[in-house]
């Protein structure tokens, strides 16, 4: 199994942070871990996941968040 | 040492937050017929744009006698959304995404939104009152958005925003205070319509309170009239869309209630009927409002929530707004001005400058 890209979405306005994780997800066989760094990210984020039938895993680590999806 | 605080993908966590979206689109849209019937203009029971604006003249940055007020509406959804995104934790001071570049979009987001004559959530409330000319403004914004969402997936970004102090995020709060005070203390060196859409207004608690529950619950929800076009093209998301549609429903039911309801192009209040312009300026409006990453609404909320590039993109609008009138680039109900067509033309050019330079490369790290 393909080791799964990081993204660094920190600072990044809505909605590129949403952009950046489909481009990874189309390029990586739907798995990515994706640092954002605030609240609106990780929803948005996690509904695109959804919609996918994508799983997310939320940590939260000094105020940022990790999100590893699929 | 890492958190893990939630699995997310769950069915009744994503009913719940459409539920509350749905909601809020409900009662802007409810609310904005209340504050019609409280005296504020026809359909225009907000508008960012207009609002904005007449709190320019209000000031003294314009000479427009009808359009000069300070509105009590947007300082209170730029405090609700700051009250609402600090008991939720949400507050965040940051800043420093190519502010400037901010600042020039938001002045042209209401060269476009004075030549339609209303921002986004306007259009929604004329479309609600039955202005079919706003049904073309709709229209003009849906290729302005498109156009916006074919720079984002070639890569175009502001770049990233920095943590900022507290302070600085804080200090858009303040000015919002200080409009407060002059509003309601009402000094003489302030101008206050006497006639035309700016003396039209509901009264100061009324206007203020509506505006705190509609800041709070848009900071909530993050209701966005942008937001829900693009992300349902961009990402089949249709969960912003929900309070836009509920908006419209609201507002419908009200005016046709109290009998504000009126079907047709011509007539229309506050409003002209000029096909071409309305249709361009709404695109230049939905155009650079995707650039900024929000509608006029969603960047006085980000704002009030301590994003201070937010605040800068609002600064944008009321310069903008200011020029508009002191350069005879707004509207009135009789049309557009032959300066105006030149200025959302020029409009056009620049937001797409913009976007063609801001394009960045993708990278990503494994």
């Amino acid at each position: 199994m393909a080791d799964k890209v990081t993204i660094d979405a920190r600072g990044r306005s809505c909605p590129e942070p949403v952009i950046m994780t489909k481009r990874a997800l189309d390029q990586n066989g739907n798995r990515a871990v994706v640092l954002v760094d605030n609240q609106v990210a990780v929803d948005n984020i996690s509904r695109f996941a959804d919609s996918r039938g994508l799983k997310v895993l939320v940590k939260e680590r000094d105020g940022d968040f990790e999100l590893t999806v699929g | 040492m890492a958190q893990i605080f939630a699995v997310k993908g769950k069915k009744d966590v994503k009913n719940k937050k459409t539920m509350w979206m749905v909601l809020a689109g409900l009662v802007v849209g409810s609310v904005s017929v209340a504050l019609v019937l409280g005296g504020n203009p026809k359909n225009m029971g907000f508008c960012i744009a207009c609002f904005v604006r007449d709190i320019a003249g209000s000031v003294g940055m314009h000479q427009a006698a009808a359009v000069q007020y300070i509105r009590p509406e947007i300082i209170g959804l730029a405090l609700g959304a700051l009250i609402m995104s600090v008991a939720g934790k949400e507050f965040r001071a940051q800043g420093g995404s190519s502010p400037m570049t901010r600042f020039v979009l938001g002045f042209f987001v209401m060269v476009g939104a004075l030549m339609f004559l209303g921002c986004p959530l306007r259009m929604v409330l004329r479309i609600a009152g039955g202005d079919l000319n706003a049904v073309v403004g709709l229209a003009g914004f849906v290729g302005g958005i498109l156009l916006g969402i074919l720079c984002l997936n070639q890569g175009f970004s502001l770049r990233r925003t920095y943590a900022q102090s507290p302070l600085e995020g804080g200090m858009i709060s303040a000015v919002n205070l200080a409009l407060l005070v002059l509003v309601v203390a009402a000094p003489p060196v302030v101008l206050f319509s006497a006639e035309g859409p700016g003396s039209m207004r509901a009264p100061v608690w009324m206007a203020l309170a509506a505006g705190l529950i509609v800041g709070a619950l848009a900071q909530k929800t993050r209701l966005c009239m942008v937001g829900g076009l693009r992300d349902a093209v961009l990402f089949r998301d249709f969960y912003l869309l929900y309070g836009f549609i509920a908006i419209i429903a609201a507002a419908a039911v009200g005016n046709l209630v109290t009998g504000n309801f009126s079907l047709g192009f011509a007539g229309q209040p506050v409003a002209h009927t000029d096909g071409l312009w309305n249709f361009l300026g709404m695109t230049l409006v939905g155009f650079a409002s995707v650039l900024l990453g929000g509608c006029p609404l969603r960047q006085l909320i980000l704002a009030g929530s301590g994003n201070s590039d937010s605040a800068v993109s609002v600064l944008g609008m009321f310069v903008g707004a200011a020029c508009c009138h002191n350069f005879k680039l707004a509207s009135s109900a009789d049309g557009p001005t032959p300066n105006g067509k030149i200025a959302v033309i020029l409009g056009l050019a620049v937001v797409a400058a913009v976007a063609a330079l801001n394009i960045q490369k993708q990278k990503s790290k494994r």
